[in-house]
């Protein structure tokens, strides 16, 4: 089984970091896995946006005519991309700052209000991780438990003191083992 | 076997580069490689070698021939543009016969170009891009894990042969991510025993038998030719050694697609996607692209095959191999994308599907 | 019955390939004789420019390695980088250095490399037959100037010295000429301090040395040494720019 999936958003918005968690617990359980970000100009301030594939098997191509699950963090993202979702795939739209509804009506859409999730639970800055959460849990194609194991990597050393708090962002949507 | 890690490819390449002995990286800041010397500057210092960020690709690889002229192991890397300006010490490291390992990461061209994905550098690559006669292997891998392993044995041909060895990888394979099982790190070849290990290289002559000296100017014709004539006694030999190519479901193919690098892994996808609407493929995937693979072409289902397909991210560069290594036994077609463009594995299928009813009228 | 002179063992025991009158030849020997005192020879690697003195690997009895036109201080970095308690040194002329080359030398200054360089200006292009160097004075004649150098159309003469003297990497910087017996003997004092200062990693160290080349300039012997004390030195005046205050 092969599962591929898109995050999109403005620079900035922690996008990669999104693709890169669920490339890391994938590869944690064992599974083949590709990411493959937008690179050059576009990182800096305007859209950024990666392309992440889990598979039992080796991964052939990094690129995607389309994925089973897209993940829209701004307006021009949902826009842009909500034709990439595969006819009843999954579409993950932040609605803090996305205050249009998609099209699509053969997908199955998840909002998450991210930021003001993130905001109300006094982590500002962590509406990624909120939707990261979210987005694990949707699409089940990773443990939580190796999502969780993935934030002690990522925020470990001199960023160790971030571990709780986004920890406790990312199980806002995310649950059980 | 150690564990897998998933790794930015360009950090992967100066990973790999370390691991294979590597103690002296020069580079100058292109797009889309600037992982490597930041990957470097951050990793070769602590792990007994040295960064030094040139003031051009120029001096980079001039850095380079003279460190591996001293007798160092030396790793370089940059893109298209930076490549081209670095064509005037791949011929004089070819002549002087000093080994160097150095990546391409290539983007679009030509010109500045453009900073995503191409192959348009093949010729650059593959026909010697400086002047005079001389080759440098060139490999392309499509895997990180390809790129990783490729990279790590560079350097023994380098050493073997004398002479400098190019990866040519593109800016997806830099960019992109993926799990990879790292070799061991080599025996890092100190500055005090270059002198016993690589008595051509420049050490000063104390306590040595033969003075060392390191040129690559012959006034005299007949001086030049028979130095010429050396190398190329050792490409004769290059040729033979370094064939590396793989080939899959050739046999009943309707389609052989030629790709290497990136292009390969977008061909295999289509593949699949074609042998759904039942028309089979197969393809050859280049490895060396030089020497070139011509010898994998015999291998071609002569009884099904009706054509087989050059596809890369370039106009046609790659063609040229692929018509001599089907010397006139199929009809060969041309899928291309370039400027940065990297096709999805549907717009191959359709052209592919084009190119076979074309065949039919 | 004591030598009252020996070849320096510095040189290899062949002719020069160098015109008559050339200063390339007295430059070769003083370096390999400072070299030979310093007990250096065995532990030195010099690199050789395009130009004139491209060969002269086939007379300093040092390693040495060809370089591209120009790149030899990037490949002295090279080497230096490999072998950080060598010797190493550049030896390259005006066409090379302060043209095609002008980029690797401001930042071999720039990085502080630990080499010295030699600079031969002779002010015009040698090997390939006399045409115009940045250091050309103006009105000199050159095969790429006929009618004598004219700063409208290619600029006034380079001071390469005065100019790496405002790097702050290059510690040491001293020009010096080699067009009478006194400027010989002066030149090989300053020759002296450069690999002193290498010694002592201090920094990049550096000797422009103001040499004839009487076959392009059109010159005897004896013209081209006086028109060094004439025309060249009022240019290029000699002396020290820059000394650090270790040595």
């Amino acid at each position: 089984m092969t599962y591929k999936m898109f995050f999109a958003g403005s620079g900035g918005q922690g996008v990669l970091m999104m693709g890169q968690a669920i490339a890391y617990a994938a590869m944690m359980e064992g599974k083949e896995v590709t990411f493959m970000p937008s690179y050059g100009p576009e990182m800096r301030g305007g859209t950024a946006n990666c392309t992440v594939i889990v598979s039992d098997k080796p991964i052939s191509c990094p690129l995607i005519n389309e994925a089973d699950a897209v993940v829209v963090m701004n307006p021009p993202s949902l826009t842009k991309f909500e034709s990439m979702v595969s006819p009843g795939g999954k579409l993950f739209v932040n609605t803090s700052l996305i205050d249009f509804a998609p099209t699509r009506t053969d997908v199955e859409i998840t909002d998450i209000a991210a930021n003001d999730v993130a905001k109300d639970i006094g982590l500002a800055r962590s509406a990624n991780i909120v939707m990261l959460g979210a987005v694990a849990q949707g699409v089940g194609i990773v443990s939580a438990a190796s999502v969780r194991k993935v934030m002690s990597k990522l925020f470990s050393g001199s960023k160790a003191h971030l571990l709780e708090p986004n920890l406790k962002a990312l199980d806002v949507y995310l649950k059980g083992e | 076997m150690s564990e897998k890690v998933l790794m930015k490819g360009n950090e992967a390449f100066g990973e790999a580069a370390i691991r294979g002995g590597a103690r002296f990286y020069f580079g100058y800041p292109i797009t889309p490689q600037n992982e490597v010397p930041e990957f470097m500057s951050r990793e070769l210092n602590k792990r007994g070698g040295q960064f030094v960020q040139a003031e051009s690709e120029l001096a980079a690889v001039n850095m380079a021939y003279g460190a591996a002229a001293a007798g160092g192991r030396v790793f370089i890397s940059t893109s298209s543009p930076g490549f081209a300006l670095m064509q005037e010490g791949m011929s004089f490291m070819a002549s002087a016969e000093i080994p160097v390992v150095a990546m391409n990461v290539s983007r679009g061209g030509p010109g500045v170009g453009g900073i995503q994905p191409g192959q348009a550098d093949y010729f650059q690559a593959t026909r010697g891009g400086g002047n005079g006669d001389y080759h440098i292997p060139v490999f392309a891998p499509s895997t990180l894990q390809e790129a990783v392993d490729m990279i790590y044995e560079a350097f023994e041909i380098a050493d073997k042969y004398r002479n400098p060895v190019l990866i040519l990888a593109d800016g997806m394979m830099g960019q992109m991510m993926e799990p990879v099982v790292l070799p061991e790190q080599k025996e890092q070849l100190q500055s005090e025993d270059i002198a016993s290990r690589k008595p051509w290289a420049l050490t000063g002559w104390g306590g040595k038998e033969k003075r060392s000296t390191v040129v690559s100017l012959h006034m005299k014709p007949d001086v030049l030719e028979e130095c010429v004539e050396k190398l190329f006694v050792k490409y004769r030999a290059a040729e033979k050694e370094l064939v590396r190519y793989e080939t899959h479901d050739l046999e009943g193919a309707q389609v052989v697609f030629v790709a290497f690098g990136t292009m390969a892994r977008i061909v295999s996808e289509a593949m699949e996607m074609l042998g759904e609407q039942g028309i089979k493929a197969g393809m050859i995937r280049p490895q060396s692209l030089w020497p070139y693979p011509y010898c994998a072409f015999d291998e071609i289902d002569t009884a099904t095959t009706k054509v087989v397909i050059s596809t890369e991210l370039s106009m046609g560069q790659m063609l040229q191999d692929v018509n001599i290594g089907v010397c006139g036994r199929w009809p060969t077609d041309l899928i291309y994308r370039t400027g940065g463009i990297v096709p999805t594995s549907l717009e191959i299928v359709e052209r592919t599907k084009k190119i076979l009813e074309g065949l039919k009228k | 019955m004591k030598p009252v002179f020996e070849i320096t063992r510095g040189m290899l025991p062949t002719d020069t390939s160098y015109c008559p009158g050339c200063a390339h030849g007295i430059a070769h020997r003083i370096i390999m004789e400072t070299l030979v005192e310093m007990g250096q020879l065995e532990n030195t690697i010099g690199v050789t420019p395009i130009g004139c003195s491209i060969v002269s690997h086939e007379f300093m009895n040092v390693e040495m390695c060809e370089s591209a036109h120009g790149r030899a201080p990037a490949i002295a970095s090279g080497i230096r980088r490999v072998h950080p308690d060598k010797m190493v040194f550049t030896y390259q002329g005006d066409g090379d250095l302060a043209s095609i080359g002008a980029g690797e030398i401001v930042h071999a200054a720039h990085r502080g490399e630990k080499f010295t360089t030699f600079f031969i200006n002779n002010g015009i292009y040698g090997m390939t037959g006399g045409q115009m160097a940045p250091t050309t004075l103006i009105g000199q004649k050159a095969t790429t100037a006929p009618e004598g150098r004219d700063p409208e159309l290619t600029g006034w003469p380079l001071r390469v010295a005065e100019m790496l003297a405002t790097i702050p990497g290059a510690v040491f910087v001293e020009r010096v000429a080699l067009n009478s017996p006194a400027n010989v003997m002066k030149a090989k004092k300053v020759i002296r301090k450069a690999p002193e200062i290498q010694q002592k990693k201090l920094g990049f160290t550096f000797v422009e040395i103001l040499s004839t080349c009487p076959t392009n300039w059109g010159k005897t012997p004896i013209e081209a040494c006086k028109w060094i004390d004439e025309k060249v030195i009022p240019y290029y005046p000699l002396g020290n720019l820059r000394t650090p205050e270790e040595a």
